[in-house]
């Protein structure tokens, strides 16, 4: 008698042949840029599997404990619990300092793939109906993935992660009615508080992964059952999907490309450098660096701060304070716009068929515009974050940059949409 | 077999790598090391597997149907019990389900304090001394111009919301708003070192040009007209401490800030 293997044990009790059988056979369309998602995807694999061996290590308080370890310019300094951990993590732990630069690369690359897989999905117009929701879970895993962002690089408590948090006190606090009381709830008192680095990492490794996971589940989860969206070419109509079944193929390729990219961080986690804490120093409440970078994600939103002119009123008793407009205003015009894109596309363009052939970009000059002129934003944005920096680059006065920003940022996004728009116009007319 | 033989090749490449990764270890570690083996390991592997994906396998394009041009359906499975519709209850039903998620939001606020007073105040009081960070009281005689010190009151070095810039500059330099003649006994001004912008500490001080420069995002003071903002993205004043000096000679505050420090919020007028 032969004994039942696992495939058919499994399948008895769970009926699991037929519709294993049918996923294998899902038809991935065979382009480079659906494999962008996939390398997010895999970047948060990574980012669990190095977060999971740091959470064993890290200490979430900001007790006052003695620094007494190997690295001799702080011994003997008053420093946090947290700040404690990360350098035994750093110094001590066979192993720590690689898993903690493997797992802020891995962050990194998380942002940008999800970035221009984003951009993907925009200029090819991906986004219109039947994948509206899709785009929506998407740009809630963007936020998410920002929020884990925030919350992972405060976590070390060291002067920069600490120069990051009171910035977001500034701002939250600047909301009008709310903003006291918002700020008060979150950081659980006045800046500094010692209870907001648990608090914060409570959200990064429990909260937020969770909500991850389950709209990352939702999101693949609709792509299955919408099936992939493809490019135009022989074959390949509104009513089908061209392409190359699950197994072997596209199981293989995506395995090699997720030990690909872990290749790449561990390579740059090893060899490169990365939030080296124990330069920067504790966190101290009376004391900020300069230049203070936050990492790139960020830069846009420290740009606006940075660039906007000073502008404070008060109307009727209520003042807006200087970091309102830049630090909550735009980020939510610039945030509202990319959530709703998918409809006020459709309402501009009268557009509200199915779509299962994507866009070449050139093929609609109004999105590529737009999409053209919100990058040209986020960028000069990004390089305004970086105003002091750039002025020791380049030898120029801060002021000098700053206000050449100031002026660009108006006239370059518009600039370049124009550009966009006439190039995308005349190649399509060519093609 | 050139591809196969690429592929075996990547796959010895990641044995021998992560065969390396343990005596690596336990000889002491190094991240140097652990990124290249485990690169290579990982690395291995993954060039391995696509090159047998890419070149090895001989796999079809093949053509789905798509199925799924999904219509709003509006049948009704043959037996489904319709609710009656009784407006009474749904509406009490509705309210009394607002009314739980709101019970259950409520503890929400044991998160944090009321701010109350608290962003209005700091801990500088009538007479208090204006002591360094190591808590040593300052004499108006000591301080050189061109200095900048980072004062707190005494009894509380290290406050991070009472902490005060003090400069001595040339008391006939000095052009500051109306009523604040007697804040700057000989020359000596005492600003909070939050900046109103952000809450940053303003850190830097240009003595030539007598600014005070926030690292942050550059928003610069000037400390002769009352710290008033001069370049980047601050639009108030440094709120000014008042000072005075004692019979001994040291450095006292007159009285607490005269308006709230640090950020500004809707209600601070």
């Amino acid at each position: 008698m032969r004994r039942p293997q696992p495939v058919r044990w499994v399948d008895e009790r769970l009926g699991a042949g037929h519709w294993a059988r049918k996923a294998l056979k899902k038809v991935f369309p065979d382009h480079w840029s659906f494999l962008l998602g996939e390398v997010a995807l895999f970047a948060f694999v990574i980012l669990v599997a190095t977060g999971v061996f740091l959470t064993l290590f890290y200490r979430p308080d900001a007790a006052p404990v003695i620094y007494e370890g190997p690295y001799e310019p702080l011994q003997g300094q008053e420093v946090s619990a947290a700040y404690d951990s990360v350098m035994r993590l750093s110094f001590e732990v066979r192993a720590g300092l690689v898993m903690r630069q493997i797992h802020h690369w891995a962050a990194l690359v998380f942002m940008a793939s999800i970035v221009v897989h984003m951009m993907r999905v925009f200029f090819t117009g991906a986004f219109r109906k039947p994948r509206e929701i899709n785009w929506l879970v998407g740009i809630g895993l963007l936020l998410l993935a920002l929020a884990m962002g925030f919350t992972g690089y405060s976590l070390p408590d060291d002067l920069l992660s600490g120069t990051g948090l009171r910035i977001a006190y500034s701002v939250l606090i600047s909301v009008p009615f709310l903003g006291p009381y918002l700020a008060f709830l979150f950081f659980g008192g006045e800046f500094p508080t010692e209870g907001i680095i648990s608090r914060l990492f409570v959200m990064h490794v429990m909260l937020f992964p969770a909500l991850i996971i389950g709209m990352i589940t939702a999101h693949i989860a609709i792509l299955v059952r919408q099936k992939h969206a493809q490019y135009r070419g022989p074959g390949r109509t509104e009513t089908n999907v061209v392409g190359k079944a699950l197994w072997p193929s596209q199981v293989f390729k995506s395995t090699g490309l997720m030990l690909l990219i872990a290749a790449v961080l561990a390579f740059m986690g090893g060899l490169i450098q990365i939030n080296p804490v124990w330069s920067y120093g504790p966190f101290d409440p009376t004391t900020a660096t300069a230049p203070a970078q936050p990492d790139w994600y960020i830069g846009w939103l420290e740009g606006a701060l940075r660039l906007f002119p000073p502008v404070e009123f008060t109307v009727l008793g209520v003042t807006f304070p200087s970091t309102f407009l830049p630090g909550i205003v735009i980020p939510g015009i610039a945030f509202t716009i990319m959530t709703l894109w998918p409809f006020i596309e459709a309402r501009l363009t009268g557009d509200r068929a199915e779509h299962h052939l994507l866009d070449h970009p050139t093929d609609n000059p109004m999105r590529m515009a737009v999409g053209v002129g919100g990058l040209a934003f986020f960028v000069l944005l990004t390089l305004a974050g970086g105003n002091d920096v750039l002025a020791v680059t380049f030898d120029l006065g801060v002021e000098s940059i700053t206000n050449f920003l100031r002026i660009a940022i108006f006239v370059v996004p518009l600039l370049s949409a124009g550009l966009a728009y006439r190039l995308a116009r005349d190649l399509s007319k060519v093609g | 077999m050139r591809a196969e033989r690429a592929a075996a090749a990547a796959f010895v490449v990641s044995l021998l790598a992560s065969v390396a990764l343990v005596p690596w270890y336990f000889a002491g570690g190094g991240p140097r090391g652990e990124g290249i083996l485990l690169g290579l390991a990982l690395g291995g592997l993954g060039a391995g597997i696509v090159i047998w994906a890419v070149a090895l396998m001989d796999t079809p394009e093949v053509t789905e149907e798509r199925a799924v041009h999904f219509e709003h359906d509006t049948s009704t499975v043959p037996g489904t019990v319709t609710v009656a519709r009784r407006t009474l209850l749904v509406r009490l039903l509705g309210g009394a389900g607002v009314t739980l998620a709101t019970a259950i939001g409520i503890p929400a606020l044991s998160l944090g304090p009321r701010p109350g007073q608290s962003l209005f105040r700091t801990l500088w009081t009538p007479g208090a001394r204006v002591v360094d960070g190591e808590g040593n009281p300052i004499r108006v005689s000591d301080i050189v111009p061109g200095q900048v010190i980072t004062a707190y009151p005494e009894n509380h070095p290290g406050s991070a919301d009472s902490q005060t810039l003090v400069v001595k500059v040339a008391p006939e330099s000095l052009a500051l708003p109306e009523g604040r003649a007697d804040w700057a006994p000989e020359g000596c001004v005492a600003y909070s070192k939050l900046c109103t912008h952000a809450g940053c500490p303003v850190g830097l001080y240009r003595a030539e040009s007598h600014e005070l420069l926030c690292p942050c995002h550059q928003s610069t003071f000037d400390v002769l007209t009352g710290a008033q903002p001069t370049f980047g993205p601050a639009a108030r004043a440094l709120p000014q401490l008042p000072l005075a000096v004692d019979d001994d000679g040291y450095l006292i505050a007159q009285s607490d800030y005269t308006e709230p420090v640090g950020p500004s919020f809707w209600n601070m007028t």
